[in-house]
């Protein structure tokens, strides 16, 4: 028998039950496409996270105090939360290349929130941040249109103020008209000096819903005097992120005084951490997703199996007249080998197509990127489950005496 | 053994389950059939005519004895030589027909052609000639269920007859026709034989074993009569 007739034999054993056959080939299908799919969606979330921390930057280290920042805000004053309160005077220390060598820029940081008006339209702004202008190289915010304020503008209080993107086009509707125009921050008028460049959301708030003003014009027209939020840290190279944090952990801990018996009340998140930490997270949600998968592949290859041994049960008398006309075992075994298969492999075809075109789209807000190697994993996969599942009811027809299948009801 | 013998069997015998419930279907059956001759084979219901065809026809195994088949021991053959054995040299026409159900009828004659590894063009042409010789051109698309009982069996005969085997082997062959279809079948079975074929029939009706020149008669897993009836 030429492997053509023989794949004539399965093709027509296969639409000789179509319903039967399509459904088994829908349960590989949906193993198949689910593996890509959830493996794509898995990796994709993966890359995005990692794109976004690092356009944060990598060398960043955010320093907060859990002892007294924003102690007035909170209303809790006392000595000991006062004591940890981050000062102007902690930012320039770090900025020392002295004591801080590893450190190459420094930039103090108080949020306040407010409301901008331009005209008759108003926008309330979630997040003002007063800052120095090293802020924005080293948190990765570029300034799009116009420009940055200057250490001058600073030191004199200047008040110029930067919008975000969604900032400016909320008052200005176009945000290129936005630079030179002035706009009242709460009482006080602002000249826009420039308009940052969009980033994407890192999280539940929108990023470009943000001004940010030098830190002393912020301070005298807004905040008041009260303790910085945080304290943004660049280490000078991605690899010597460490050594600038524990030179800035010394550093404050000496500055403030800290007992050596007591935990550091000072909270710095390290960029490189975090970036670490959410890419191990997405690597085993990605593993999670993929596990997922595999199941439901192995369920369709139950089916492939289930599926089978019904056709090879109902089929035993046609396998006797088969083997009492001269077919030899293995002839037989071909032609169930190659049905299942079949059912398998175009199974596995539907499958990959189905999850070709499902990738292409945003899925629960993630951009699904496709692993080529799940592709041909998924794929090699329902072949063999295809193989395996089908051999065992296939051998245990291709095994009987004639007379015995013949005789089978 | 004699050279002739196509066919050879010794002591035969075979049993079905064990201990008490064990059936003694055949008790020791020798016999000899030479190529070329007609021999019919009558006894009771359950005498255990179909457990000896099916020896003959290599799709069982006897229990003990041996049998010969054309020169070689049947029980020494491998899977494979006994499948090419049963392809080969013998056609069997089954009581029941026993064609694949949703194949055409050209389809299932071209069956055992396609196991015995002919090239395409040449099964669909002996197919065609076999299907012709039965009588049935005008029905070779169509499949089992829809033709009759007679046509059914003539279409078995026709694939019994394809691969042009030496022995034929049917099992109660007209036991479904009526008068005019037992005729046709059983004139076709007396062409075979004219052609040289050895042809071993059972039956029930005696106007059918009148066909053949040698009558056996089984009787309780035995040979109890063993005689030619016409020269
Ligand atoms: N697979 C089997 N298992 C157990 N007993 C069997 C089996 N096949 C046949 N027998 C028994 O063997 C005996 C002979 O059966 P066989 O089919 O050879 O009879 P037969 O002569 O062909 O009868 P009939 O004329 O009715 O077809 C019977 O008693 C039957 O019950
Ligand atoms: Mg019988």
């Amino acid at each position: 028998m030429t492997p053509r007739d023989l794949m004539g034999a399965a093709l027509r054993g296969l639409s000789a039950n179509k319903l039967r056959s399509l459904l088994t080939v829908l349960g590989v299908s949906i193993g198949v496409g689910a593996v890509i799919v959830l493996v794509a969606v898995g990796n994709g979330s993966g890359k995005a996270v990692q794109a976004r921390l690092e356009a944060m930057g990598t060398n960043l280290l955010t320093v907060s105090t859990t002892g007294g920042g924003g102690g007035f805000a909170r209303g809790q004053a006392g000595p000991s939360a006062q004591q940890y309160s981050l000062t102007l005077a902690d930012a320039a220390a770090l900025a020392d290349d002295r004591l801080a060598p590893d450190v190459s820029a420094v930039a103090p940081v108080m949020t306040s929130s407010g409301t901008a008006t331009s005209g008759d339209t108003s926008y309330t702004v979630n997040q003002v941040i007063g800052t120095t202008p090293e802020y924005m190289p080293a948190t990765n915010t570029p300034v799009e249109l116009g420009q940055s304020f200057t250490q001058q503008d600073v030191d004199t209080s200047q008040r110029v103020i930067l919008l975000g993107q969604t900032a400016a086009t909320e008052l200005f509707t176009r945000p290129a008209t936005a630079v030179g125009q002035t706009i009242k921050l709460g009482a006080v008028d602002f000249v826009v000096r420039g308009v940052l460049a969009s980033k994407d959301s890192t999280g539940f708030s929108d990023p470009n819903a943000t001004a940010i003003v030098p830190i002393s014009t912020l301070r005298a027209t807004q905040a008041g005097y009260g303790p910085l939020n945080q304290i943004v840290v660049q280490a000078a190279d991605k690899d010597r992120v460490d050594t600038a944090q524990a030179e800035v952990t010394q550093l404050l801990t000496a500055r403030h005084q800290v007992p050596t018996d007591q935990t550091s009340p000072f909270r710095i998140a390290n960029s490189a951490q975090i970036l670490q930490t959410s890419q191990d997270t997405a690597a085993t949600f990605t593993a999670l997703l993929a596990t997922v998968a595999a199941i439901s592949l192995v369920v369709g290859g139950i089916g492939v199996t289930n599926i089978m041994l019904v056709t090879v049960t109902e089929r035993t008398r046609e396998i006797g007249i088969r083997k009492a006309l001269g077919a030899r075992r293995r002839t037989i075994l071909g032609q169930f080998l190659i049905e299942a298969t079949l059912l398998s492999l175009i199974g596995g075809a539907v499958g990959v197509a189905v999850a070709l075109i499902v990738t292409r789209f945003q899925l629960a807000g993630v951009q699904p990127v496709l692993v080529p190697s799940s592709i041909g994993l998924a794929l090699g996969v329902s072949a063999a489950v295809g193989l395996f599942f089908g051999s065992m009811p296939a051998h245990r027809a291709a095994g009987l005496r004639p007379i015995d299948a013949l005789r089978h009801e | 053994m004699a050279a002739d013998a196509l066919i050879e069997i010794r002591d035969v015998t075979k049993r079905y389950g064990s201990g008490e419930t064990a059936v003694h279907a055949l008790r020791g059956v020798s016999l000899r059939v030479e190529a070329g001759e007609y021999v019919a084979v009558m006894g009771s219901s359950g005498s255990g005519k179909s457990t000896l065809m099916n020896i003959l026809g290599c799709l069982d195994v006897p229990s003990r004895g041996e049998y010969w088949l054309d020169g070689s021991n049947v029980a020494r053959l491998t899977e494979d030589q006994q499948a090419l054995v049963r392809g080969r040299k013998i056609g069997f026409i089954f009581q029941s027909f026993n064609l694949i159900p949703r194949t055409t009828a050209l389809a299932n004659v071209e069956l055992p052609l396609t196991y015995a590894h002919l090239r395409r063009t040449e099964r669909r042409k002996r197919a065609a000639r076999a299907l012709a010789l039965v009588g049935l051109s005008d029905r070779a698309d169509h499949r089992p269920n829809e033709l009759s009982g007679g046509q059914q069996q003539r279409v078995a005969i026709a694939r019994a007859l394809a691969t042009g085997p030496r022995i034929l082997l049917a099992d109660e062959p007209t036991g479904n026709l009526d008068a005019h279809s037992t005729d046709e079948v059983l004139g076709m079975f007396d062409q075979l034989n004219a052609d040289g074929r050895t042809v071993v029939v059972i039956t029930h009706e005696h106007d059918v074993a009148a066909r053949a020149r040698r009558l056996i008669q089984v009787s309780d897993g035995r040979i109890v009569a063993d005689e030619v009836t016409r020269r």
